[in-house]
Order: structure tokens, then sequence, then C-alpha cells
């Protein structure tokens, strides 16, 4: 990754992640198929909702019809942390139009907030929306792709999981959280590795207590209120 | 199941809870000066996020009990962490992941 933000650059930036997505995609169109979900109502949720786990939650939640005022709870649980992102992603775009900012956070996805803080690093804190659109852009539609791709390949095409796609999207955040580390010069490393095991042991301790998307939430929270007491420390 | 009015209220729903949770964080920001100490708190938020989605997909979760290890993708974890100690490439890294799982599933 070098500190370019044109259109070319952001292509050749994003390809990595496109794996994930493709993992990910292909195997929720195999449960949506499975769940005898359309392919325009596979459509709809991957261009309307686009998101992986929200759309894992609402496919079972529709098969086993559950009530609308539930399922959209449910979504704004799991997608809740897209708020934490946005407002950490937003402070480099305040000089961009509000049309821009609209633009950038309605596609913004856990892997291209991961892969733009990753790109924040090496240019020392500059973002172009243009760079930003065009990964929003292409993970978008090969979002969309992936997941038609699973809904009609159905049971004909050997399972994602042997392959090892499903492992891809997981690989993803171990190589931009470790990329993030060792690229952000501004923060030391012990720091970092504190904050990774201040996540990790509330995220243990909760997952006993509360459901998973809550859990998450609340572990990021600690991890950066604990990340401001160590900095301050060290 | 074909398209219905349920299908489709619940889709757009779960579309607008999730187009607001990403958009007015942007639109707040651009209007309003955050404070320093809130800054300051959100830029740990990349490394505190990335690390919790790594864990849920390292452990199993179940409400009432300690979370288990997911001994298959801890297993594709150790190669792929390695990976990316020496190439420090997004590219390679999800490369090995994704060989490191096929590798395994075959074995086991």
């Amino acid at each position: 990754m070098n500190a370019d933000l044109s259109v070319k650059t952001s292509v050749k930036d994003v390809i990595p992640t496109l794996f994930g997505y493709i993992g990910v995609g292909i195997a929720y169109g195999v449960v949506a198929q499975t769940a005898h979900l359309s392919l325009l109502t596979i459509s709809l949720l991957c261009l309307i909702v686009y998101a992986g786990s929200a759309q894992f939650a609402i496919t079972t939640m529709l098969v086993g019809s559950s009530p609308i005022s539930a399922i959209i709870l449910s979504t704004f649980l799991i997608n809740s942390r897209m708020i934490l992102m946005s407002t950490s992603m937003a402070q480099y775009f305040k000089r961009d139009s509000l049309v821009k900012n609209i633009q950038i956070g309605t596609l913004i996805t856990d892997e291209t907030f991961a892969l733009g803080m990753n790109k924040v690093a090496v240019t020392k804190g500059k973002l172009s929306p243009v760079w930003f659109n065009t990964a929003n852009v292409i993970a978008y539609l090969v979002w969309w792709f992936a997941c038609l791709v699973g809904a009609l390949s159905g049971k004909l095409v050997a399972d994602p999981k042997s392959l090892g796609l499903d492992f891809a999207v997981v690989a993803m955040f171990i190589g931009l959280l470790y990329l993030q580390m060792i690229g952000d010069r501004r923060r030391k490393l012990r720091v970092q590795l504190e904050v990774i095991l201040i996540v990790s042991s509330s995220l243990f301790i909760l997952g006993r207590f509360v459901n998973p998307e809550i859990a998450l939430l609340s572990a990021t929270i600690i991890g950066c209120l604990g990340g401001m007491v160590v900095e301050k420390w060290a | 199941m074909g398209i219905n009015t349920y299908i489709l209220l619940t889709i757009l729903g779960c579309g607008l809870v999730t187009w607001l949770s990403r958009v007015i964080p942007f639109i707040l920001v651009k209007n309003f000066v955050l404070p320093t100490n809130l800054i300051k708190l959100l830029s740990f938020v990349p490394v505190a996020i990335m690390t919790a989605l790594v864990i849920q997909n390292i452990l199993i979760f179940k409400i009432g009990s300690w979370p288990s290890v997911n001994w298959l993708n801890f297993g594709a974890a150790i190669p792929t962490i390695i990976s990316a100690f020496i190439s420090k490439s997004l590219l390679i890294i999800v490369i090995i992941g994704i060989i490191s799982m096929a590798l395994l599933r075959f074995i086991l």
C-alpha cells in the first residue's frame, strides 16, 4: 500500500479484501437459497441493507416469521458498531462536502473502514472521497455478485467451506489489524497490544453474559477507554 | 418464498436503520466540533474493533457459559499471523489464510 489516493490505487488497495466479500457472500447466498428466499429478495437485501452478519440474522428471522419490529431491532444492534466506525472515519472528511460525506457513509463497511484506517496510517492522515468511494462501490458490487453466485449455485458447486473461502474474512481482519498496528507510527506498539488485551479479555467475560453484538460493542468501547488510560501512563 | 409486503417492509426498515447508523455520524462530525477527549477515544476504535471482530471468529460464544475455542479457525489463524509478520501484504495474508483453512479441512 502506498500514499497515492487515485481511483487506480484504490482498485489495487481493495483487491485483497474482495476475497472476504466473495467467501462470505457465497456462503450467504447458499444459506438464503436454502431458506427459499427469491433472487429478488436476496438482491434487495444485498443492495438495501448491505451488511453481512445482519443479512444472515434477517434471513433466519424471516424464515421464523419474526415480527418486523424484532428483525429491525436486531439489525440495529448488529450494525450499531457502524456508528463507532463512521464517527471515527468521518473526521478525515470534515472538509469535504456533505454530499460526499453521505456517499462515503452510505457504503462504508467493516472492511472498507479497516482498509481506510490502514490507508490513513500510510498517508499520514489523508484520505480522499474518490479513493474511498471507489473502494466502497467495488466492494458493494462484488458483495451483491457473490451473494447471487452463492444463491444460484446452491448445492451444485462445492461447499465454499471446503475451499477455505469462509476463512478469508477472518484472515483479512487479522491482516488489517496487524498492518494497522505496525502502520500507525503515532502510537506505541505497547499501547496497541494493551488495547488488544483489554478488548479480548472484556469480550471473553462479556460473552458469557450478553449477546454477541452487545459484547462486541461494549468490548470495543472498553478497549478505547482502556487505551486512553494506558496511553496516559505509558 | 417470493417477495411480499412482510419481506419488503422488513428489508426497507432494516435498510433504513443500517443506513442511518452509517450516515448520521458523518453528518454530525461534519457540523460539530468534537471534544478532544472524544477524538482521542475514537482513535482507538480501529484496533479495538478489529480485535473484537477477530476474537469473535476465534472463540465460540454462548450465553451462560465461558467462550470456548473454535479450534479450526484458531489453527488456520496461526499460519495467517505468521504470514502477516513475514509478508506485510494483505493479499498474501488472505491467500495464506484461505489455503490454511482448506488444508486443515482436508487433513482433519
